[in-house]
């Protein structure tokens, strides 16, 4: 079976202005090979400026490929642009960390699910109507909300709309860019069990990238750990995190905060 | 050190705070207690919206008054109530006293002033030192929160430093004039796990070297964990349960503190599925007659709907605000 999503030596140049003349480009990712089955939820971690979401950028034609290729469900992205974005997204869809952020304020809930379904697929209305009831419903969210703004949501409400609206055209790869970081720990519990849930369910492939090892551990079959724009190690989860073999994924996790319970549950 | 021999330094007593909406006063604090001793921290946990912040603030009074207000209680401060205290007499106290530290470090420090003028504004506010003093001063200061060549870094500024870096002069600025009371407000929320613990490690050696009495607000049970004493947690604007933080944290009685703790994901196992809280916290608005975590808690019967239950010792010096698990022992 190939991959949903495969990366090859892949370069992300951002150019730094320095002065008039000058043309000096900073590397935010340096050779980076990763690769993604159906169903399988691969996590990048790292700390800031580590690259992690240059390279989720890359795959969504949000930040330059100056190198190597990325190639998503046989659609061969590189330097030259060969394939078109828009086919892309087609199978490749965001959530972003800030649900408040990434949702437009103006547009009802309804709106904002079926918004890609308008520009993506030739669905008619009625058909529309009943895909944003079923992902209303999918994502733990009810017809009352259709109406409402995202004003008028939690901050976890807006996250299920912002996964909604991913996973409304049937992507093959969610790409999750902290998608819990803002949301309070009750909060984020759920949403992670959400996101569990829908995998099973619809069969997606998740780029998780976080940089916060314990949701990791929840979520993620293979983690790779970024440092300085590189991947220093990458591996099964359980494997990585129980028994890193790189000295920064060392430090990482001994830098964590643990919560001493001196009662386990189990 | 025994805990019954350290004499609080800080008093918090019935403290509640208001703030005026549009439609009528709401109820964001509501009779918080407690007490800081030299050398300890306190923790006060809770997701947004529970308050916490808001009672971080009103201890330098810092809160905007209006909208916000000081509805009732004390602030104590060696035995003088900070809430009596008019304007001129609180700038005394500010940076001298008390100090704070916030989450955003950048947005705490100013852009277009040295980082060594802004840790020598304390002392030259309140120590009256002369500009030469006052830096020579900030450098020693720098050394101290371990920033490395601080005869360079004095005269850099803010954007040439790292967020940890800036986390440092803000540390260095809010000790500056040896103040008895720290008050930490999601300090580390900003920053990246490796950079956190340095800075955690960094309040714990200055609290003990000190004798600081150190107030940390956080939402990261793992981070009150690493460094306080005594955890208190709050929801929806009232504490519901307080203690020893390994009491807390080990047998925690309280089903929010419980859910809070469950819900974490830790590096250390799996847990599948998390069990989550159900609903969200509450808004600051809702209007609550009974427990306030009744409607988000599997355990609730009927009486916790309707009246509020008391804060309850449930073992030595740990207490919690539930019917069901911490029921008010029978009075004769």
């Amino acid at each position: 079976m190939s991959p949903v999503l495969a990366i090859h030596g892949l370069n992300v140049d951002y150019p730094v202005r320095a002065g008039v003349l000058s043309s000096r480009r900073h590397r935010a990712v340096t050779a980076i090979d990763l690769s993604i089955e159906a169903g399988q939820t691969v996590a990048l971690v790292g700390e800031s400026g580590s690259g992690k979401t240059s390279v989720a950028r890359a795959i969504v034609g949000l930040a330059p490929i100056s190198a190597g290729s990325i190639e998503v469900n046989g659609l061969v992205l590189d330097r030259h642009g060969t394939a078109r974005l828009r086919q892309v997204r087609q199978t490749v869809q965001m959530v972003f960390q800030q649900p408040g952020g990434s949702l437009d304020p103006r547009m009802s809930v309804g709106q904002t699910i079926a918004e890609p379904l308008l520009y993506l697929s030739h669905m008619p209305a009625a058909a529309m109507r009943a895909r944003v009831s079923e992902l209303l419903e999918l994502v733990g969210l009810g017809e009352q909300h259709r109406t409402r703004r995202p004003r008028e949501l939690s901050g976890g409400q807006r996250q299920r709309v912002a996964i909604a609206r991913a996973i409304a055209i049937s992507p093959s790869l969610v790409i999750c860019d902290e998608p819990t970081s803002s949301l309070d720990v009750s909060v984020q519990a759920q949403i992670i069990n959400l996101l569990s849930r829908l995998q099973q369910e619809l069969h997606l492939a998740y780029l998780f990238i976080s940089h916060d090892l314990g949701v990791v551990r929840q979520i993620a079959d293979v983690t790779a750990v970024m440092h300085l724009g590189q991947i220093v190690e990458t591996g099964p989860t359980d494997r990585v995190l129980d028994a890193p073999r790189d000295d920064y994924t060392r430090s990482l996790l001994s830098a964590v905060p643990a919560i001493d319970r001196a009662t386990e549950v189990t | 050190m025994s805990l019954a021999a350290a004499a609080p330094l800080l008093h918090v007593d019935g403290l509640s705070v208001d703030i005026r909406t549009e439609s009528g006063a709401v109820a964001v604090v509501e009779t918080v207690s407690f007490s800081i001793a030299a050398g300890r921290t306190l923790g006060l946990v809770g997701e947004s919206g529970c308050g916490k912040s808001v009672t971080a603030l009103a201890m330098t009074r810092l809160l905007p008054e209006p909208p916000a207000r000081i509805a009732a209680g004390q602030i104590r401060l060696d035995g003088q109530d900070l809430v009596a205290l008019p304007e001129r007499e609180l700038e005394r106290i500010r940076g001298s006293r008390i100090s704070m530290i916030f989450q955003d470090p950048l947005a705490a420090l100013n852009p277009v002033r040295s980082v060594g003028f802004q840790i020598s504004e304390p002392l030259r506010a309140h120590r009256r030192m002369n500009g030469r003093d006052a830096m020579k001063r900030a450098a020693e200061l720098l050394a101290q929160v371990g920033i490395p060549d601080p005869a360079y870094n004095v005269k850099r500024y803010p954007h040439e430093l790292s967020g940890g870096m800036r986390q440092r002069v803000l540390i260095a600025a809010a000790l500056a004039c040896d103040p008895d009371i720290l008050i930490a407000d999601e300090p580390t929320t900003a920053l990246d796990v490796t950079v956190q613990a340095q800075i955690l490690g960094l309040v714990r050696a200055e609290t003990e070297r000190r004798g600081l009495a150190v107030l940390l607000v956080t939402h990261d049970l793992a981070v009150a964990s690493t460094i306080a004493d005594r955890i208190q947690v709050m929801y929806g604007g009232t504490i519901v349960e307080r203690g020893n933080t390994k009491d807390v944290l080990g047998s925690p009685n309280h089903p929010y503190t419980r859910g809070l703790l469950d819900s974490v994901p830790t590096v250390r196992k799996k847990l599948t599925p998390l069990r989550a809280i159900p609903g969200s916290p509450e808004g600051v608005a809702a209007i609550h007659r009974g427990c306030r975590f009744a409607p988000r808690c599997a355990h609730a019967i009927e009486r916790c709907a309707a009246v509020e239950p008391p804060l309850v010792e449930v073992d030595l010096g740990h207490e919690s605000r539930c019917w069901v698990f911490a029921p008010p022992k029978a009075t004769a």
